[in-house]
């Protein structure tokens, strides 16, 4: 590839405007979360952080509407188990996709491939009484059962697969008399661990930020997602906006831990994806 | 599993070759079947939790159904002519489109030319993509709460900034438009740096020598950018309006949380913001469960989807389809 366009200062005018833009909202909510509860009333608006975080985290953690550490540990329960389930099963079938030979494999491989296009969403509420019946409403089980393994993580798990991993390899552990699950095992998950990674992390990120299903279906207010949490805090009859923000800041911040440490992967599983699909 | 089990050799003449052609048989049913193994949780969880419900809402939607559930009568398409002269499901479709539109195309507009930026030789190439994707990796409710306090009418930054140069307050929450454009200001925000990035992803796989040869012809930057690049990211773009467009049209977290307080599901006191599926929420559970009033707003709403992808697919279609430079070839992968 021949050079890339030089970039002028406008260029980077632009991007630090672009990213100040994109930064901004994340660091005010620290601002206000590190601050007392009367910046809210301030004008102009305070930006730069206070010293009342740690007073602000212990109402936080105290405050008997919001159930926020209960938030916390389902959240990370949730994600957790989802993610394990999606990387296994979607490897799995990615494996079998990419280097399996079977019957119908390309057409149910279109079939997954459309019901990435599928708003799965509508359907909640025949979803909510199937939880009803199966005795599972308020528990979490409602809320990982739906996404234990996903099109999307197939689909990715299939492409990367199909570069990565050399028939000849396969070809080699089956003469030496591997079955599939052993091939699986001991060939196709090491050589997929960045795709792993990076399937990983998408559905961490997707699954804690979760709302619209977690809050049609868990609606004891004591056994709440972090996000249901955060929910309370805003709708609460007195809001005190730090200790809200600390909230959205504390929910935010396994994500941006997340992307700080990953981010190039992230980035360059996103763009990847993209060129391929 | 049981399958191996079953799978005994007719014959047994010795030993030894019984126990050579047993693996042997053994292995070609593991290859031939097990494959179906491993792809088969996909297909059984998306029946039972996606296609099955998804369908079955179409069937709750032709009966009075509520949370019991333990009569629940067959009306037909009752709900749907409710719904169609139901003023306040009007309302929320009008809001959906009208936040669909200011958030999608702003947003995929800024997304090119974000990523036309992003495509030149830059210092800290990591850093500004991370910036520009940081957006996207926050706490959507988190995000939402953050923008409804951003947005406030008294104390609110923006209409401070606005005060600033001179503009009186706007009241965000309670007049209709300006809840759609605060509202579509967050969902930009949030997928802008996304889509950059996967544009950018397409714009890279493009072959430098069109440019080189545009250049030639004498085609300047911007010409280049029109007639070059856009055209080649044509598959890019469709594929980003679809999503969005899927996306977009059933908006919930962010309306929902833009408003705090016990109606905020009805998306502020006049339903200034409420969209399909937060009209859909507010049918379907507490405290009305009426499942199939709800499950009429949810098929409507998927009707209107397709409808939307359909036609937005027609007009990109369209679009600069008479001037369009070969296909350019994508083969490995690119950072």
């Amino acid at each position: 590839m021949s050079r890339l366009w030089r970039a002028s200062p406008l260029t980077y005018f632009a991007l630090v405007a672009a990213g100040g833009l994109s930064v901004f909202p994340i660091y005010w909510m620290f601002v206000v979360a590190s601050r007392s509860s009367d910046a809210m009333g301030q004008l102009p608006p305070p930006v730069t952080p206070g010293g009342n975080l740690g007073a602000n985290i212990s109402r936080l953690f105290a405050n008997t509407d919001a159930y926020f550490l209960t938030g916390l540990i389902n959240s990370a329960i949730v994600a957790i188990t989802v993610t394990v389930s999606v990387v296994f099963f979607s490897s799995l079938a990615g494996f079998a996709f990419a280097k399996l030979r079977f019957r119908g494999s390309n057409a149910l491989l279109m079939i997954i491939i459309a019901t990435m296009m599928v708003p799965t969403q509508l359907g909640i509420i025949p979803l909510y009484m199937l939880m009803t019946k199966l005795n599972l409403n308020d528990r979490l089980p409602a809320v990982i059962l739906p996404v234990l393994v996903t099109g999307f993580g197939v689909f990715m798990m299939r492409q990367y697969a199909g570069q990565a991993i050399s028939t000849e390899l396969i070809e080699a552990a089956r003469v030496d008399g591997c079955g599939t699950a052993r091939i699986y095992w001991n060939v196709v998950l090491p050589a997929l661990r960045p795709a792993i990674a990076v399937l990983g992390l998408l559905t961490f990120m997707t699954t804690w930020n979760d709302f619209l299903w977690p809050y049609a279906v868990l609606n004891d207010p004591e056994n709440p997602t972090v996000q249901l949490s955060l929910r309370a805090l805003s709708d609460g009859y007195y809001q005190d906006m730090s200790q809200v923000f600390t909230g959205t800041a504390i929910a935010t911040l396994p994500l941006l831990l997340v992307f700080v440490l990953f981010g190039r992967q992230i980035i360059g599983g996103i763009m990847e994806g993209a060129v391929k699909s | 599993m049981a399958l191996q089990l079953d799978a005994r050799p007719p014959t047994a003449p010795t030993p030894g070759r019984s126990r050579l052609s047993r693996a042997g048989r053994l292995s070609r049913i593991d290859a031939k079947y097990s494959p179906y193994l491993y792809i088969a949780p996909f297909f059984v969880i998306f029946a039972i939790f996606g296609a099955w419900p998804l369908a079955y809402t179409f069937w709750v939607s032709l009966h009075d159904w509520d949370l019991l559930g333990s009569n629940p009568t067959f009306i037909g398409a009752d709900n749907y002519t409710r719904l169609l002269a139901d003023s306040d499901f009007w309302h929320s479709v009008v809001n959906t489109l009208g936040i669909f539109l200011l958030s999608t195309v702003p947003q995929l507009l800024l997304a090119l030319w974000l990523a036309n930026l992003l495509n030149r030789q830059l210092r800290m190439r990591t850093g500004w993509r991370m910036a520009v994707l940081v957006p996207n990796v926050t706490s959507t409710a988190a995000v939402a709460i953050v923008f409804g306090v951003l947005f406030g009418r008294e104390f609110g930054m923006i209409n401070w900034l606005l005060d600033l140069v001179g503009i009186d307050g706007i009241e965000w929450k309670s007049n209709r438009f300006a809840s759609w454009v605060a509202i579509s200001t967050m969902v930009d925000w949030r997928w802008t740096g996304y889509n950059a990035l996967i544009f950018l992803a397409a714009m890279q796989a493009i072959p430098r020598d069109l440019y080189e040869a545009a250049a030639i012809d004498g085609a300047n930057r911007a010409r280049q950018f029109w007639s070059v690049t856009v055209p080649l990211l044509k598959p890019t773009i469709i594929f980003c309006v679809i999503i969005s467009t899927i996306g977009g049209l059933q908006l919930f977290t962010e309306p929902r949380l833009f408003h705090s307080g016990t109606n905020a599901i009805r998306g502020g006191p006049l339903r200034e913001s409420q969209t399909m599926t937060m009209y859909m929420f507010e049918n379907a559970f507490a405290p009305y469960y009426n499942f199939g009033y709800g499950s009429a707003v949810a098929w409507l709403l998927f009707a209107l989807i397709a409808i939307v992808a359909a036609i937005n697919v027609l007009i990109i279609r369209r679009l600069g389809s008479s001037a369009r430079p070969p296909e350019a070839k994508r083969k490995g992968g690119f950072r």
